[in-house]
């Protein structure tokens, strides 16, 4: 019965990394964007969070919501003024000025926060559990596998319902044409990557909440969703999905064989994965 | 056209400011290496860390600037390389000095495997894969029990007390022991740079060097005319992970103590040799030159202010990148033509040999 445990305790774990990677998919898939910054932005959403849960004394889950037409400005902002700018056959520029934008907001938030963990504290739910069958589940994963897929609902009916989902199809298949067709590729890009903020809002809400955090703690989350990303293949956000989930039940195996293995066992499953299918299990968009 | 008329032509890389600054650069090695007898210990260990971080960005410029290979996991060459020669030190028993080269040849076996995966791998997946190994290395040498595991360990003391060359050192300039084993280091950082320069300028002169212009600038545009992408790639990777290797492992004979997250760190091996690399020029060999010298600069005026320091690294960076991508030295050679190590081929016409046949009119 361990196993089992072992297993749903890890698909709840994906979903946090699903979480993670979703709005990393989003902006790498219509953009081919890699924002390595994405992991920092979680951690600095996470921070402006906890920032209105104590200043405001609101509920996390209400200042999640504050927070959100706030990160959409910002990663709009970012989009226009500086990663617009570096978009172009080269994948060098965007790589770099993401790292470097990565160091600019790790090392502002030690400045802002110090180097000090923080957690979000939501009132008891943290510790609250369920039983499910045979299994105890947490509340606060459960929750979060919800909103995953919940967040990725929204984001499949966002592309295939909406004209702002065509145009992010459309911009993602063929920038050029799109643009002859009276779309401005730039602003898409824009909104694009503030969408993807709102996602990154959410798993900030979840990160904070769960775990304790300081200004440190992106990259180590960026690489877990960029595993997602990679493992369920560009432009598939079910696959996304799929990747966070292979890596968080290899995360708890490898856990439950060896504590030490834990994050190594999530890489090999990336590594396997990869070495079999180099695009990833879903691809749906051309490289 | 007759061979005596063909013979009146000269394809040569070498300007006039290449030439004049080949004799300065002599003259500089000189100095260096006579720097120990002039200079504080203190600067002879600002020295080696300038030169080391050099010979880290020389091979990481080689990697993403000539080849086209972004990795952001060359820390796992560090890692290893200083691994291993703690491996061949502690358990071995070798000479640190000589465990150097044990640390490269380990880089490269890491190296040989991992090129075969992450060259199945484009652009970006590339970066992401190489991070991903290099973060397997780390987790799978922190298991290493016999190495200290997680928490690390220190060189022991008779092998950093006897470190080849170090008596002949302490003898000739009348200096202490940690003191001589500086002078050493710094000595074998010096030809580490000058080698890894070397290696590299005469690598882009070769005809391998202009079939990997040609890969960056168009692969398949290359391959059509015959040059052999893959091979070209591997060597380069291989050539770089051996760099890389060597250069962790003489920096960890310098530190003697190590540890998996230092070891391993991406900031320290990655982040700041990009910088390096960017803000001085990527795709020249003057590029990381400068750039060291800028990081050097910058991080000596900041010294007292911590996180700022990297947090202006970083927007220096990004404002390279957006306004200057081909960096400080590029920004430079753009306005005054000066070229310090010229790769591009003139084609030299002796006077009064103007061919009667060919060109557009011919």
């Amino acid at each position: 019965m361990s196993w089992l445990d072992t297993v749903v305790q890890g698909v709840l774990l994906g979903g946090l990394y699903a979480l993670f990677a979703a709005g990393l998919s989003l902006v790498f898939g219509i953009m081919r964007l890699v924002n390595l910054a994405h992991g920092d932005l979680i951690v600095l959403a996470a921070y402006l969070i906890l920032v209105l849960v104590t200043a405001l004394g609101l509920n996390p889950f209400v200042a999640a919501l504050v927070a959100m037409p706030i990160m959409f400005a910002a990663g709009w902002a970012l989009q226009r003024l500086v990663l617009n700018r570096t978009l172009g056959d080269d994948i060098l520029p965007p790589l770099l000025v993401t790292f470097g934008l990565s160091i600019v907001i790790q090392n502002a938030l030690l400045e802002g926060f110090s180097a000090d963990s923080r957690r979000i504290y939501a009132g008891g739910i943290e510790t609250a559990s369920l039983a499910i069958g045979p299994v105890n589940v947490g509340v606060m994963p459960l929750l979060t596998l919800a909103s995953a897929v919940l967040a990725i609902v929204a984001l499949n009916q966002l592309f295939y319902r909406t004209s702002l989902g065509r145009a992010f199809r459309a911009t993602s298949d063929d920038p050029v044409t799109a643009g002859l067709m009276g779309i401005r590729p730039n602003r898409i890009f824009a909104q694009a990557t503030g969408v993807a903020m709102v996602v990154v809002t959410i798993a900030a809400l979840y990160l904070g909440t769960r775990a304790n955090f300081d200004p440190a703690t992106g990259p180590s989350r960026l690489i877990y969703a960029f595993e997602a990303v990679i493992i369920g293949g560009l432009g598939s956000l079910w696959g996304t999905l799929a990747g966070g989930i292979i890596i968080g039940v290899a995360q708890t195996v490898g856990a439950a064989v060896n504590p030490e293995w834990q994050i190594l066992a999530g890489h090999v499953a990336f590594l396997a994965v990869l070495l079999a299918r180099p695009r990833g299990l879903f691809p749906r968009a051309v490289d | 056209m007759s061979v005596d008329a063909l013979s009146s032509f000269r394809v040569t890389t070498g300007t006039r400011a290449s030439g004049a600054f080949a004799l300065v650069a002599a003259a500089l090695i000189v100095i260096a290496f006579a720097a120990p007898l002039f200079v504080s210990r203190s600067v002879i260990q600002n020295l080696f860390f300038i030169l080391t971080m050099l010979a880290l960005a020389q091979n990481w410029n080689l990697l993403a600037g000539y080849a086209g290979l972004v990795s952001v996991g060359q820390q796992a060459f560090v890692g290893i390389g200083a691994y291993a020669m703690f491996g061949a030190v502690i358990l071995g028993g070798m000479d640190p000095v000589a465990a150097i080269a044990v640390g490269g040849v380990a880089a490269v076996l890491l190296a040989i495997p991992t090129a075969f995966f992450v060259f199945r791998l484009y652009g970006a997946y590339f970066a992401i894969g190489t991070w991903v190994i290099a973060e397997v290395a780390r987790l799978v040498v922190a298991q290493w029990k016999s190495l200290g595991g997680g928490t690390g360990t220190s060189l022991p003391r008779d092998a950093t007390r006897s470190i080849w060359g170090q008596e002949a050192v302490a003898a000739l300039f009348g200096v202490r022991g940690p003191h001589a084993a500086d002078i050493v280091s710094y000595w074998l950082a010096l030809v580490l740079v000058i080698a890894t320069i070397g290696f590299i300028y005469r690598l882009l002169r070769s005809r391998q060097g202009l079939g990997l212009a040609a890969v960056r600038d168009n692969q398949d545009a290359a391959r059509s005319v015959g040059v052999d992408a893959l091979r070209l790639k591997t060597l380069v990777y291989l050539a770089a992970a051996f760099g890389t290797g060597l250069v962790g492992a003489l920096i960890y004979v310098q530190k003697a103590r190590i540890s998996p997250d230092a070891a391993f760190s991406v900031v320290d091996w990655t982040a700041y040799v990009i910088f390096i690399v960017v803000i001085g020029g990527i795709g020249t060999i003057e590029g990381p030159i400068v750039g060291i010298i800028v990081l050097f600069l910058l991080q000596n005026a900041l010294s007292d202010y911590g996180s700022w320091y990297l947090l202006l690294l970083g927007l220096i960076g990004i404002a390279v990148m957006l306004f200057a991508p081909r960096g400080l030295w590029g920004f430079f050679t753009d306005r005054t033509g000066i070229e310090l190590f010229p790769v591009r081929r003139n084609l030299i016409v002796a006077p009064g040999a103007t061919p009667d046949k060919g060109g557009p009119h011919g």
